[in-house]
């Protein structure tokens, strides 16, 4: 099979699944749609790891080939086409993989659901929309795959439609993702002017040209092409990785069902933003500018995302939190020009984020649905694997020397300490900093779930046991590589130069290659080194603080509570950003379109221009219309008045 | 067969048969119905062709025919179609099929007039879009008012007597003033012919003043701002086949009349003006897009989405003066002007129909009225949040291909504009799923709403078809392009010359 097909079997097998459990639901019936769906998605997942491997191997160099023209206009072609390189091959294989993981998992998850047919149409319609993303050779696709997505991503959420929260967080979810390409869409259209094409090999063959253009905005000062451009589509991506402040939609996703959790808003499509400005390195490579602003924006969201996730109780919202911050992580390593390491941090996380957010969902299960930890407790008696999974992704999440977030994490921490760009120093302690909070709120969220006191009531503590296999398979599935996989491809992801033929750094920034030189000779030594370091004692530091305010000392919790009242509060109402848009972005615009229509459509022109002008011809109609009585008397006494006055006229 | 005489074929069939349904009466409703279809169906059939044998890389007006019809004042009965009319011809045959259909079990009073309306609308249609005589372009732009007159006015919500007087004085006004430009077109050049008006040198101020009459009579009909005010209560009031027509083609012939009047025989002031329009088409797509979110009522709502828009076809066909000279991408904004009105003649369509599937059920259109409609129509619920989506220019649909294009090229006029032009991104989406939020999804709110049946299978066929087309254009655009392609390159030379005297 060439490497045509084998694209085209991967990228529409899914489309073709979901299109049958979609339509046909009633037909191919539960098992059917199961069935159908988990094959596709299964082949999709093998034929990407082949391609994987054979970039690995080396067998195989980048594919780059149009398959239709969408539209042409004189040299601009916009096509429809797959670029499939080394980045690319990551990408497909851990959106392919963890979907298939959720995919099994939702025979569990969904079977009681009305909505189970709809369910896995959408999911592997999701995973279609996901590979035109990341296999798109152009910017319209790339564009067509970033929208389907978020319009996935909007069902999913609103999955459960009557749920007035869930319908709420699906249009605010759409609606700030819109706000977001909104930025994207300025930023493509910048790419076309600059560039005159929209195809990535043409853009980046061209982009030295643009180096020193510059474009005036406002009056006559003159900015950097380039870094408008940069900052426009990093715009975009601000809103689908969800960065401060487009973040806000994230957490209220968490209203769809489990499953879409791990594998749109944690695994897949919220990294969609890190992958596209790692696609972009080669312009991205040519603003400092737009650096710094990914960098800043990013350390942002990685401390002060985290700290929400300390005070959080719902169990998925911890998780969500610690999304967003990590999130936040892979955003400063694109700001320091360490894209491999974002990516690298990308693959870790989705692996243990998926597993966490999976083995969630497990005990949601188990407590039939209720979410809040406070009634939880205690449940590592009744489901030791999803107890045993939890302990892995959170050890992963919180970088537990060896585990693979540990490598993702630490290669980032280090990268952000070697760069010298503005703004880096901010960055470091912000990422440094986040260590702690992260063992801090991964450490409360097992000792609330899994030890200490059972706080549920009887009749959950009753019905409590571990999940059917259908669930707990992919989340054994998921923390094999959660444990291994960064000790197994640090050294070539990030330093064997297997990502050079898609990502491009100029020499002067590449701290990754610098790390790797002087910090990294192998991941063993790699990983004693990183038990003596900084990172490793505040993350003990936070395993410690957990420990005992959640485990030793249950009651300490509530004191610290009542001492810190207004952090706690500012916490909880999550620094007001949900409360500002609300009144501020979304009642001032219903503010605004009401005035708009009621005093200019309706009063301006309506009431004085149409109908002022047809009252004012009504009004000398009236005037007039006694002159025209219909009487011949009137006519006659009027002729001869009028003769009478002409007579004396010429007489006189 | 009709090959030599297509275009009258396509025009006269509908209008003669809808006068053949006349005379059948009432009381043959059964007959009338399945005769309306028929002709629909056939007129149809038969613009297929209009589409297979054209000859995309030519820009030559195609399937011409031309007798004199007055000697004396040199008018002829001239018909032929370019890359840009004959999309929108063969629009106006699908959309009359469609809405025949919807009137099915709809329409109970005066079912043969109904039908009659539109399928002599729909002839007249044809000829604004083939008519190459300037004159016999007047006579059915104005003839077309009367059938939509009688539509609004006679199938028409309460308050139809209003909207009919304002619609019809509205778009009265503004095509007198296009008659009295043509007639002082003519004493200049003695012709009606299009062609030869575009070659014809006037001098500025001349240009000007036509370009007045002439944009008055074309922003009305699209409609910009100010002069939209009409819209929204001509749709409140119409029928849903009214509403249909009256979004889905009628508004085209205001953008159609803009790249065949004015651009063509009047590009220095067209230049000169690029400005104005530039700022309306923003306005409409800003503040309508604003106005339209706060609608209760559904129709107004589409009634401004529409406007809105519209906004983007003017912009597209007056950037291109703005770019031509920078050597930007002016066929990119005057292609994406035209997919545009194809594209929103089947999203509006669509959109209407949906708003007419609720009313035939519950007889009201207000938002608060509904809720919860996906629990008992899980089809209608899948088709409008499709239909929505394509509205707020979701990629893959047909609505995010004619923005698409005009948004980047905006960008190489200027930065502002296509910032303005894009902020439609996230009003479109606002207002088109804000709606959904409150009608189609969470709980059922109601009685009314719990008694709902889903599509039958009439509706289900009307709305797939339309989904199909939204589908097919959003994933592939690249034949409509290329049709048009020599007909748009054609106009941006013609206006890049200067014809002043």
């Amino acid at each position: 099979m060439d490497m045509k097909t084998n694209l085209m079997i991967i990228a529409f097998a899914p489309l073709l699944a979901a299109a049958i459990a979609g339509l046909f639901g009633r037909k191919v019936g539960r098992v059917g749609a199961h069935s159908v769906t988990i094959l596709a998605v299964g082949v999709s997942c093998v034929l990407s790891i082949k391609v994987l491997w054979q970039f690995m191997s080396g067998e195989a160099t980048a594919f780059n080939e149009n398959l239709y023209s969408w539209a042409v206009f004189g040299d601009v072609a916009i096509n429809v086409g797959f670029l499939v390189d080394s980045l690319t091959a990551v990408m497909m294989s851990v959106v392919t993989f963890v979907s298939l993981m959720v995919h099994i998992y939702t025979i569990g998850y969904m079977k009681d659901d009305p909505g189970y047919q709809r369910f896995f149409s959408y999911i592997s319609l999701f995973t279609f929309s996901m590979l035109m993303l990341v296999m798109s050779n152009n910017f319209m696709q790339l564009f067509f795959g970033w929208e389907a997505v978020g319009l996935v991503s909007y069902l999913l959420i609103g999955f459960w439609y009557k749920k007035e929260t869930a319908i709420f967080a699906n249009l605010k979810a759409f609606m700030v993702n819109r706000v977001g390409d909104f930025g994207f869409l300025i930023g493509i259209a910048g790419v076309l002017y600059a560039f005159g094409s929209l195809d990535y090999a043409e853009v980046f063959e061209r982009a030295p040209q643009v180096a020193g253009e510059t474009i005036a905005i406002f009056g006559q000062t003159e900015w950097s092409l380039i870094t408008v451009i940069c900052i426009a589509l990093f715009i975009g991506a601000m809103g689908k990785s969800a960065q401060a402040p487009l973040h806000v939609w994230l957490p209220d996703s968490m209203e769809g069902p489990t499953p879409i959790s791990a594998l749109i808003h944690a695994a897949t499509m919220v990294t969609a933003g890190i992958f596209m400005v790692t696609r972009m390195s080669p312009l991205f490579e040519m603003s400092e500018t737009a650096l710094s602003f990914v960098m800043l924006i990013g350390a942002f969201t990685a401390f002060f995302m985290g700290l929400i996730g300390i005070v959080q109780n719902d169990i998925k919202r911890v998780i969500a939190y610690s999304t967003l911050s990590q999130l936040g992580y892979m955003t400063v390593a694109l700001g320091v020009s360490a894209y491999s390491a974002a990516i690298f941090h990308l693959m870790t996380h989705a692996f243990f984020k998926a597993l966490l957010f999976l083995g969630a969902g497990s005990v949601i299960i188990a407590m039939h649905h209720k979410q809040d930890m406070k009634e939880m407790g205690g449940l590592r008696k009744y489901m030791p694997i999803t107890f045993v999974v939890m302990w892995i992704g959170s050890l992963a999440l919180a970088g537990f020397p060896g585990t693979s977030g540990f490598f993702s994490k630490d290669v980032i921490i280090e990268a952000t300490h070697l760069s010298d760009r503005f703004g880096a120093g901010v960055a470091y302690w912000a990422v440094l900093l986040g260590v702690f909070v992260t063992a801090l709120y991964s450490f409360r969220l097992l000792y609330l779930t899994f030890h200490g006191k059972e706080r549920m009531d009887n009749h959950t503590k009753e019905h409590l046991k571990e999940s059917p296999w259908v669930v707990t398979l992919p989340l054994i599935l998921l923390a094999i590589p959660s444990i291994i996989i960064g000790w197994m491809t640090i050294e070539p992801m990030l330093f064997g130069g297997f990502m050079n033929d898609a990502i491009v750094v100029n020499a002067a920034n590449d701290v990754v290659k610098e790390l790797g030189l002087y910090h990294f000779e192998s991941p063993a030594d790699f990983t004693i080194h990183g038990m003596m370091a900084t990172p490793f004692f505040l993350a003990l530091l936070g395993f410690a603080v957990a420990t005992w305010v959640y485990l030793k000392k249950p009651g300490l919790s509530t004191t610290i509570k009542k001492r810190l009242a207004p952090v706690h509060r500012i916490l909880m109402n999550k620094y007001g950003f949900d409360h500002f848009n609300q009144k501020y972005i979304v009642g001032g615009t219903q503010k605004l379109g009401n005035a708009l229509w009621k005093w200019s459509d309706s009063r301006l022109i309506d009431g004085l221009i149409v109908n002022g002008s047809s009252k004012f011809i009504y009004g000398v109609s009236k005037f007039l219309r006694p002159f025209q009585s219909g009487y011949v008397f009137h006519y006659a006494l009027v002729m001869v008045v009028g003769v009478i006055v002409l007579i004396s006229f010429y007489l006189f | 067969m009709f090959e030599q005489s297509l275009l009258s074929v396509l025009i006269w069939l509908p209008m003669i048969g809808g006068l053949l349904l006349l005379a059948l009466g009432q009381q043959r409703a059964g007959m009338v119905k399945f005769l309306a279809l028929a002709l629909s169906v056939a007129t149809f059939l038969l613009s297929i062709p209009l589409w297979t044998q054209f000859d995309g890389g030519s820009a030559a007006l195609q399937f011409v025919e031309k007798v004199v019809w007055i000697d004396a004042l040199n008018i002829h009965y001239h018909l032929g179609v370019n890359g840009i009319a004959m999309p929108l011809v063969i629009l106006t045959t699908v959309i009359t099929v469609l809405i025949v259909l919807s009137a099915w079990r709809v329409i109970d009073k005066h079912v043969h007039q109904y039908m009659a309306a539109m399928l002599i609308l729909e002839g007249m249609l044809i000829g604004v879009f083939s008519a190459h005589d300037a004159l016999l372009f007047y006579l059915f732009f104005e003839a077309m008012l009367i059938p939509m007159f009688i539509i609004i006015g006679v199938w028409g919500g309460p308050n139809r007597v209003y909207a009919t007087i304002k619609f019809f004085l509205y778009t009265f006004l503004g095509s007198v003033l296009m008659l009295i430009g043509l007639i002082y077109l003519y004493m200049q050049s003695g012709t009606w012919n299009l062609t030869e008006l575009a070659a014809l040198p006037l001098t500025m101020q001349q240009q000007t003043w036509l370009f007045f009459a002439f944009f008055i009579a074309f922003a009305v009909k699209i409609p910009m701002f100010p002069v939209h005010t009409w819209l929204p209560d001509a749709h409140v009031e119409a029928p849903t086949g009214g509403s249909v027509v009256l979004a889905a083609i009628m508004l085209k012939v205001g953008g159609y009349g803009f790249i065949r009047f004015s651009l063509p025989i009047l590009p220095d002031a067209s230049q000169e003006f690029t400005w104005l329009l530039i700022t309306l088409s923003l306005i409409a797509v800003i503040y309508i897009g604003l106005v339209a979110i706060v609608q209760k009522d559904m129709k107004k709502l589409i009634a401004y989405s529409s406007i809105s828009h519209m906004g983007f076809v003017t912009l597209g066909i007056f950037l291109v003066f703005m770019l031509m000279r920078t050597d930007g991408n002016s066929d990119m904004a005057l292609t994406g002007a035209v997919i545009q009105m194809v594209s929103h003649g089947f999203i509006s369509a669509a959109m209407f129909l949906c708003v007419g599937v609720l009313y035939d059920r519950l007889h009201t259109r207000m938002i608060r009225d509904y809720g919860g409609v996906i629990n008992t129509m899980p089809w209608f619920g899948a088709f409008f949040v499709f239909f929505a989506m394509a509205n707020s220019g979701l990629p893959g649909t047909s609505g995010f291909v004619g923005e698409f294009m005009v948004i980047l090229a905006s960008f190489q006029a200027n930065f502002w504009i296509a910032f303005s032009a894009a902020i439609t991104l996230i009003l479109g989406a606002a207002y088109s799923l804000w709606m959904i939020k409150r009608v189609v999804f969470g709980s059922i709110t109601n009685e009314a709403v719990e008694s709902m049946q889903d599509v039958n299978s009439r509706e289900f066929f009307i709305l797939a078809v339309l989904a199909v087309f939204v589908l097919v254009l959003g994933v592939w655009p690249e034949p409509l392009v290329e049709v048009m392609r020599a007909s748009v390159q054609q106009v941006i030379e013609h206006v890049s010359v200067s014809k002043v005297i």
